[in-house]
């Protein structure tokens, strides 16, 4: 029905919050509206493609709730298995998911100087979809996690 | 609509053991609009999201994160970080702007 890039989501104030609420029941009204295009698993296959070999399944921890209430704040935490030393470090984490406008939510350049892989943010998933992370570590190798995240209607999910 | 003056929240621990992983947990105020909402009238609200957040200890990066329109309004980020010596903390977010909100901590390492 209403869905997460289709309403305002904004707390920044009472105001905004007001105009989120106005978004919101316009949305309803028009339910038929059809929704922003979302990203396919084929718009997350070319994502992929960028990583060059196929990323192995493993390593990668995606913590979020199985079933997402409200789609307009979802909390992720990524952790990678890795020592974090100066030789053997995660450069990069990539975040995508397959039921949203666009394909990429968020990245994170990361250095040895951190101890310890581990991320933590809040998103917006516009439907139900997977979520997918790519670590890729400094010797090249790359591994990946997938998490299925239900987000149900009561939230202003789809 | 006004635009309030994004500000920043941070939680870093004052104090750590030499050695210690101590995780720093960060927010802004930011509507985060997605370019893809509309407003009440039915219009398109154009983007405008912080879309870089960068982190550096004594001047040196510790973690530097992209953003896209799915990220949260009032982004939080929280991460781990080594810490080996007492320092400062620089905390950088940029928006679609141009504009830069900048913050800072210091944690004492015994």
């Amino acid at each position: 029905m209403i869905d997460t890039f289709g309403s305002r989501d904004s707390a920044v104030s009472r105001g905004r919050a007001l105009a989120a609420t106005a978004a919101g029941l316009f949305g309803f009204a028009f339910a038929g509206v059809p929704r922003p295009a979302s990203a396919t698993p084929s718009d997350v296959a070319k994502e992929m493609a960028t990583f060059g070999a196929p990323p192995t399944v493993g390593k990668v921890t995606i913590t979020a709730p199985e079933i997402a209430e409200n789609g307009n704040t979802v909390p992720i935490a990524i952790t990678v298995d890795s020592p974090m030393t100066a030789t053997n470090y995660v450069k990069k984490i990539t975040m995508l998911g397959d039921g949203n406008p666009q394909a990429e939510i968020a990245s994170f350049d990361l250095t040895p100087d951190m101890g310890s892989a581990h991320v933590e943010l809040r998103i917006r998933l516009a439907q139900t979809q997977n979520v997918v992370a790519v670590a890729q570590m400094s010797d090249g190798t790359t591994f990946m996690a997938t998490k299925p995240i239900k987000v149900t209607i009561g939230g202003c999910g789809g | 609509m006004p635009f309030e003056t994004p500000h920043a929240r941070l939680l870093v621990p004052a104090t750590a053991k030499k050695g210690d992983v101590v995780t720093i947990k960060t927010l802004i105020s930011h509507p985060m609009d997605s370019g893809f909402a509309k407003d009440s009238t039915g219009k398109i609200v154009p983007r405008e999201i912080i879309n870089t957040f960068t982190c550096s200890y004594n001047g040196k990066q510790i973690l530097k994160m992209g953003l896209q329109p799915a990220i949260s309004s009032n982004p939080f980020i929280a991460f781990d970080v080594k810490v080996d010596q007492s320092g400062t903390f620089d905390f950088t977010w940029v928006d679609d702007n141009g504009q830069t909100y900048k913050d800072s901590a210091t944690i004492t390492v015994s």
